[in-house]
């Protein structure tokens, strides 16, 4: 049992790329904290560098009080799963558990107790005396995890541990890990680049970009108020709408209450299509271009009369002048129809024009 | 595979044969030679039929060898043969296994311009640069010596450049988890490489096993004392008699009995030589 600290980690490769440029995070005893963010936002390098298996260039890591930036490994009292598991592929089942606790010296029969109570947790009792490649992907996953088990360490960390898996095990592994976490209490870091599962499985979250963090928090609280443009885009799905101010239909609605914002956010979700405009909130008239049914909810992509300009760049943009609108149901309005949608003031997202500022109104 | 077609089956069938017999005519022919009697063989009235001397002429050729005073029994030549060839096969494999963990799996200084050396001896068999060994090996007492017969031919560019392509297929991530199980570098090299290697170990073993157990030129030019003649250079000295006649039945024994042990070591791994060719058991 662990707490894990981050004092303005920083890791520069030879050559002067700077993967991580200086990140403050900490993760309280017990807790599990998700690192997010688009490829090469530099969350995998973080958590090898916790891991031990990058080399730290500047600020400190600290496991349980203990500075580790020079520990092995080894000797750090934590354990990993791989992306792609990276299990012994000429070792049984068993011995791959149990090979990190050989190592260590430990007794053949506490090995024994240790691997079969792993198995146990994840009903691979009967699967022991089997080689990796004659378990199917999720097991292969459950051995993964049963070799961090059975170490018993300080600190869990997960390296994209599901996204070999097809969507469908995704999600029951995503709940077995988290209620295996809650169980044992052990400190995790867990690194994905799906916003979904940093969602549903984060006590804190960790939105990082470009080597930086972006917002740390609870999942919720970062979801209702994200601080930059990139985070209000990157966590929820379909992403936030994100207009510039200045075009002149915004611009007169939010006349005044706006402050010197410069681009606005809503989400899909927080459109309504009505023919009456809320006070104080934003009403845009749309083309409907595209109609997306999943069942549950229909998503309706609209087109702007107004060409608005680009705001500051975000992953899974919208191209300008697109806006995305949710609506529970399958009823939807027929291509090409014009409609209004509105939100009202409370749901509206003010940024700073260059998106890196939340401005509260 | 093609239809079942009567006549064209027969034919393809009748192509094949003659193909195998071409290729086993010659073996035969040795077999059939090495069970005559000499006198025989030396009027050209040879049968195409074994003869009745198996037993004598192999026991001769195992135990005494040919009549000449100074030859020696083929078995000896074998067992020669036999050292030299599992010396050369068991230490290259030793020693590349090693130079390419060290270069595939540490940063050291001049790490790639040793790689690149290595590869260039490629192009160094042992025929270009004999003059230099002989004399190093000779400088060295190891003449007439089963050191002077394998040492100079263990090391390896091939080998290397072969464990060197395989270890760089194995995912990272494995010696990153064998790192954080507290596995250090001989850990990892025994536990985890060495067993991931062991098909391409025997498809190296079966190629190196029959390259040292054919070697002729080396072994020709380093020993001098017949106690030490490899079976290869036995055979051709067999061959050659200033002023007797040549004994061919002895001489067909020897053939023979050259071809049994690298056989052997083709049938005895032949599952694992394939697998080692052919797959990368990841």
């Amino acid at each position: 049992m662990a707490n894990v600290t981050l004092r303005n980690v920083r890791k520069t490769y030879t050559g002067g790329f700077e993967a991580i440029k200086g990140v403050n995070v900490d993760v309280a005893d017990g807790q599990f904290c998700v690192l997010v963010g688009p490829s090469g936002c530099g969350k995998s390098t973080l958590l090898r560098m916790v891991a031990g298996l990058e080399t730290v260039t500047g600020g400190e890591i600290d496991i349980g009080g203990r500075v580790v930036n020079q520990v092995e490994p080894a000797d750090r009292d934590i354990a990993m799963v791989f992306q792609n598991y990276a299990l012994y592929p000429h070792m049984s089942v068993y011995n791959n558990m149990a090979y990190g606790l050989r190592n260590r010296g430990m007794a053949e029969a506490e090995i024994k107790t240790r691997v079969e109570e792993a198995a146990r947790v994840l009903e691979l009792s009967a699967m022991l005396e089997r080689k990796p490649r004659q378990l199917s992907g999720g097991q292969r996953q459950r051995v993964a995890m049963g070799r961090a088990i059975v170490r018993q360490p300080k600190v869990f960390l997960f390296d994209e541990p599901l996204s070999n898996l097809d969507a469908k095990l995704r999600i029951s592994m995503r709940v077995e890990i988290r209620k295996l976490q809650r169980r044992l209490n052990v400190t995790s870091i867990y690194v994905t680049h799906d916003q979904l599962e940093a969602m549903t499985l984060a006590d804190v979250l960790v939105v990082m970009n470009g080597g930086q963090v972006e917002q740390v928090g609870n999942p919720l609280a970062i979801y209702e108020k994200p601080a930059t443009t990139f985070v209000a885009s990157f966590i929820g799905a379909p992403p936030m709408n994100l207009m510039s101010t200045r075009t002149d239909d915004i611009k007169s609605q939010l006349d005044g209450s706006a402050g010197d914002a410069g681009i606005v956010g809503i989400r899909p979700e927080d459109f309504v299509i009505t023919d009456q405009a809320p006070t104080g909130g934003v009403v845009l008239p749309l083309t409907v271009e595209a109609i997306e049914r999943v069942g549950a909810e229909t998503f309706v992509y609209g087109s702007r009369e107004h060409e608005d300009q680009r705001v500051a760049a975000t992953p899974g943009e919208l191209p300008p002048g697109e806006v995305i609108v949710r609506i529970p149901g399958t009823e939807a309005p027929a291509i090409g129809a014009r409609i209004r949608v509105a939100a009202i003031r409370k749901k509206l997202h003010l940024f700073s024009g260059d998106g890196r500022t939340r401005i509260e109104a | 595979m093609v239809e079942d077609e009567g006549i064209r089956r027969y034919v393809a069938h009748f192509i094949l044969w003659i193909g195998i017999a071409i290729v086993a005519f010659p073996v035969y022919i040795a077999i059939v030679a090495s069970t005559q009697d000499n006198a025989l063989i030396a009027n050209g009235q040879m049968s195409l039929l074994p003869g009745g001397h198996f037993f004598e002429v192999y026991y001769q050729t195992i135990f005494v060898g040919t009549s000449g005073s100074t030859r020696e029994p083929v078995g000896n030549m074998m067992l020669n043969s036999l050292v030299m060839a599992l010396a050369i096969a068991i230490g290259k494999i030793a020693i590349s296994i090693i130079s390419a963990y060290a270069i595939v799996y540490f940063r050291f200084p001049f790490r790639m311009s040793i790689f690149w050396i290595i590869f260039i001896t490629l192009m160094l068999p042992v025929e270009v640069r004999i003059y230099p060994t002989y004399k190093i090996v000779a400088d060295l007492h190891m003449l007439d010596s089963y050191a002077g017969l394998a040492l100079p031919l263990i090391a390896s560019a091939t080998a290397t450049l072969l464990f060197r392509q395989f270890f760089m297929t194995v995912p990272d991530e494995l010696l990153e988890a064998s790192r954080i199980d507290g596995a250090g570098p001989l850990r990892f090299f025994w536990d985890t490489l060495l067993p991931l290697s062991r098909t391409n170990m025997a498809a190296l073993f079966v190629i190196l096993f029959i390259l040292g157990w054919n070697q002729y030129l080396w072994p020709l030019l380093i020993t001098t004392r017949d106690d030490m003649q490899t079976i290869q250079v036995g055979i051709r000295k067999m061959i050659t008699t200033t002023d007797a006649l040549t004994e061919w039945p002895i001489v067909m024994a020897t053939a023979v009995l050259a071809m049994l042990p690298p056989v052997f070591v083709v049938v005895a791994m032949q599952k694992l030589f394939v697998r080692g060719l052919v797959e990368t058991e990841k």
